[in-house]
């Protein structure tokens, strides 16, 4: 039994295909101008790539911003969806909280021992803190998101106070201007990042002291080694990535989906 | 009788025709008082033989305009009352000849200083605790300040017999109001949240006539009968009882994402619900002390500290069975988002605390918000 969750992000599209609830394939594609055609495309192309039809799946979960544009059986927020793809990916870390930044937002979730979510926090509204203040500040500092992830871990990241985006911008300018070295102030602004996300858990039950603390880290950001190290100096606790954590919507999706055929046929049986 | 469909029809018909009425009742010789809040004791501004409405502040449209006098960054609600009477585009506005304000929170109260300019605006010095007798004196003092600006003003008098005709009808209303808000203790709810404040919003431009009143009423038993008959309009859904900053057309959106993502907003404790209306006032005791009793006691986030909102609330969740508790918190708007920590705290049942403004650039993340929420409570 086949299903598939389809998590159409504002940057990227991601498709998962399950077979039994076990993997089969996975996807990712950009978004583009459209989701609804980028979904659509993605799906089929997951299904080609498989010898596969729609016939085939039992059961398609939509999942991130694009959800309603797309046809499905379910439509399931990020955040649920993300909960459940990290059980799968963190099955063995003992993981609590999710820590997710994304190209346009950042979350952080809670979860309780049967990993379903306790508490979340979300931020949409403004770039701090997200992948995109990332962006405007490697377009600032003439240099590109993957130098963001290979900078010296001795140096002291130079201190950013601004959160905003706005006032970051002029405030680095100075800093510049002032002679202080541009690998401490990427370090720097990357710390804001950290400092912000740090915020967020904490905010949803995050403390250092809890036992049960494992803290994965999603998302497009996470890819960034010194973004993780410096989290990880904030939180006083190792982080837990994946190669894979992109996925953990889709296949969250993919995995609901799953859960529910699986219920209905013994339901009916 | 008529329908239920068929007097939502009518209760959204009136609430656009609200200024037309009190056109009318200006033409006639009426007196009209703007309010803002439901500190406002409206028994007095009636005693005085004037309408108290309550005056635009709940849409986007004006705060641009506003922003020209007043810092961005500044509760929405303020910004909008504000803009409104700058524009002159608040026709309650435009026809009162008085605005009574309440020192609440900082913003309102500074703002009333400039609203001063623009039309005469009694402020009333609202203390900021419910329970000592200190402060109740002051408020009842207050309100005794009120009646004698009102007849200046106004050029009547306010007699004590006045005030407790006043009194007695005004508890009437708020009891119409209980008995139609008690109907969503019924589980699964017998209305949605959508229908719920259309009957708030038009409760607002009721005036005090006994018609609207007697709609109210009549809604209520169609309800509850057609219930009792096994009549369901909305399918069985999570509970959620909203609070936070008083409710308003901008913030349709929210209790939008809430019951189009799974969910059915049963009460609204928020100003323009529950809050102002769950206590009444003593009509044993003399008017002016039952008046300063009833109106300090109002559980507003303005009051330090405001133990008596988190025992509503907790009673709330209590009688309607709620599943979760939406905090509406208005951007910049200190008071309950600092209060969001102790609710919080209090409810028991899952929480979330969305801050927003009034602008509709946010419905989509709204929608996951909301959405994320109740699927926590699966
Ligand atoms: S929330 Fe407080 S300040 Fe606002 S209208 Fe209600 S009582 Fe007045
Ligand atoms: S919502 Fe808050 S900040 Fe705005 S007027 Fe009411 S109490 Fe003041």
């Amino acid at each position: 039994m086949y299903t598939i969750g389809a998590d159409i992000g504002s940057v990227a599209v991601k498709v998962v295909l399950l077979e039994d609830g076990e993997w089969r394939d996975g996807i990712i594609v950009p978004t583009g101008w459209n989701p609804k055609d980028s979904g659509s495309e993605a799906i089929s192309a997951i299904l080609n790539q498989n010898d596969l039809t729609r016939a085939h799946i039992a059961r398609v979960v939509s999942t991130g911003y694009g959800r309603n544009s797309i046809e499905c059986d379910e439509r399931i927020t990020e955040i649920t969806c993300h909960a459940k793809g990290a059980k799968i990916i963190f099955e063995r870390g003992g993981v609590r909280f999710v820590l997710d930044i994304g190209g346009q937002d950042s979350k952080a979730i809670s979860l309780d021992e049967k990993w379903n979510v306790s508490d979340f926090l979300m931020n949409d509204k403004c770039a701090a803190g997200t992948g995109r203040f990332l962006q405007n500040m490697a377009v600032m500092l003439e240099c590109e998101l993957k130098d963001f992830s290979a900078l010296p871990n001795d140096i002291e990241p130079h201190a950013i106070s601004s959160m905003c985006t706005v006032f970051a911008e002029s405030e680095i300018v100075g800093l510049l201007a002032q002679g202080v070295d541009k690998q401490a102030l990427m370090l720097g602004i990357l710390d804001s990042v950290a400092s912000r996300a740090e915020g967020m858990l904490r905010r949803v039950g995050f403390n250092s002291g809890r036992s049960a603390r494992g803290v994965a880290f999603t998302g497009g950001a996470s890819r960034s080694i010194n973004l993780a190290e410096l989290l990880e100096r904030r939180l006083g606790v190792p982080l837990l990535t994946s190669e894979m954590s992109q996925y953990a919507g889709a296949l969250g999706a993919a995995e609901i989906a799953f859960r529910e055929v699986l219920s209905r046929t013994r339901g009916a049986g | 009788m008529r329908d239920v469909e068929s007097i939502f029809e009518e209760m959204r018909n009136a609430i656009p025709a609200g200024p037309v009425r009190i056109k009318e009742a200006v033409d006639k010789g009426k007196k009209i008082v703007g309010c803002y809040c439901a500190y406002t004791p409206y028994e007095v501004i009636r005693a005085a033989g004037a309408i108290p409405v309550t005056l635009c502040s709940t849409s986007d449209k004006p705060i641009a305009a506003g922003e020209e006098h007043l810092p961005r960054n500044l509760c929405p609600l303020i910004k909008s009352s504000y803009g409104f009477a700058l524009t002159d585009t608040c026709p309650y506005f435009h026809f009162c000849s008085v605005v009574v304000g309440e020192t609440t929170c900082d913003g309102k109260k500074k703002m009333y200083e400039l609203l001063n300019r623009l039309r005469p605006t009694h402020v009333m010095q609202l203390p900021q605790t419910y329970a000592d007798p200190a402060s109740l004196a002051l408020w009842k003092t207050e309100i005794e300040r009120l009646a004698r600006r009102l007849e200046s003003e106004l050029d009547v008098t306010v007699a004590e017999s006045d005030l407790k005709r006043e009194i007695a009808k005004r508890n009437e209303e708020r009891r119409v109001l209980g008995d139609f808000y008690a109907l969503s203790t019924l589980n699964p709810a017998p209305l949605s949240g959508l229908e719920l404040n259309i009957v708030n919003e038009f409760f607002k431009v009721s005036f005090g006539d006994e018609k609207s009143l007697e709609l109210i009423r009549e809604l209520t038993s169609r309800l509850r009968e057609n219930y009792k008959e096994g009549e369901r309009r909305v399918a069985p859904k999570k509970r959620v009882i909203v609070t936070g900053c008083p409710t308003g057309k901008s913030l349709e959106k929210v209790f939008n994402a809430i019951e189009e993502n799974g969910g059915t907003i049963v009460a609204f404790e928020n100003c323009g619900g529950i809050k102002p209306n769950y206590e009444l006032v003593d009509e044993t005791l003399p008017p002016y002390d039952a008046l300063a009793a009833k109106y300090l006691g109002i559980p507003c986030s303005c009051m330090s500290p405001n133990n008596k909102r988190l025992d509503l609330l907790e009673k709330l969740v209590a009688d309607y069975y709620a599943d979760g508790v939406v905090d509406v918190i208005l951007q910049a708007c200190h008071t309950y988002n600092v209060e969001t920590f102790l609710v919080r705290e209090r409810v028991k049942v899952p929480y979330i605390a969305v801050e927003t403004d009034y602008y509709q650039g946010d419905a989509e993340q709204l929608a996951t918000r909301m959405g994320a929420f109740i699927e926590m409570m699966n």
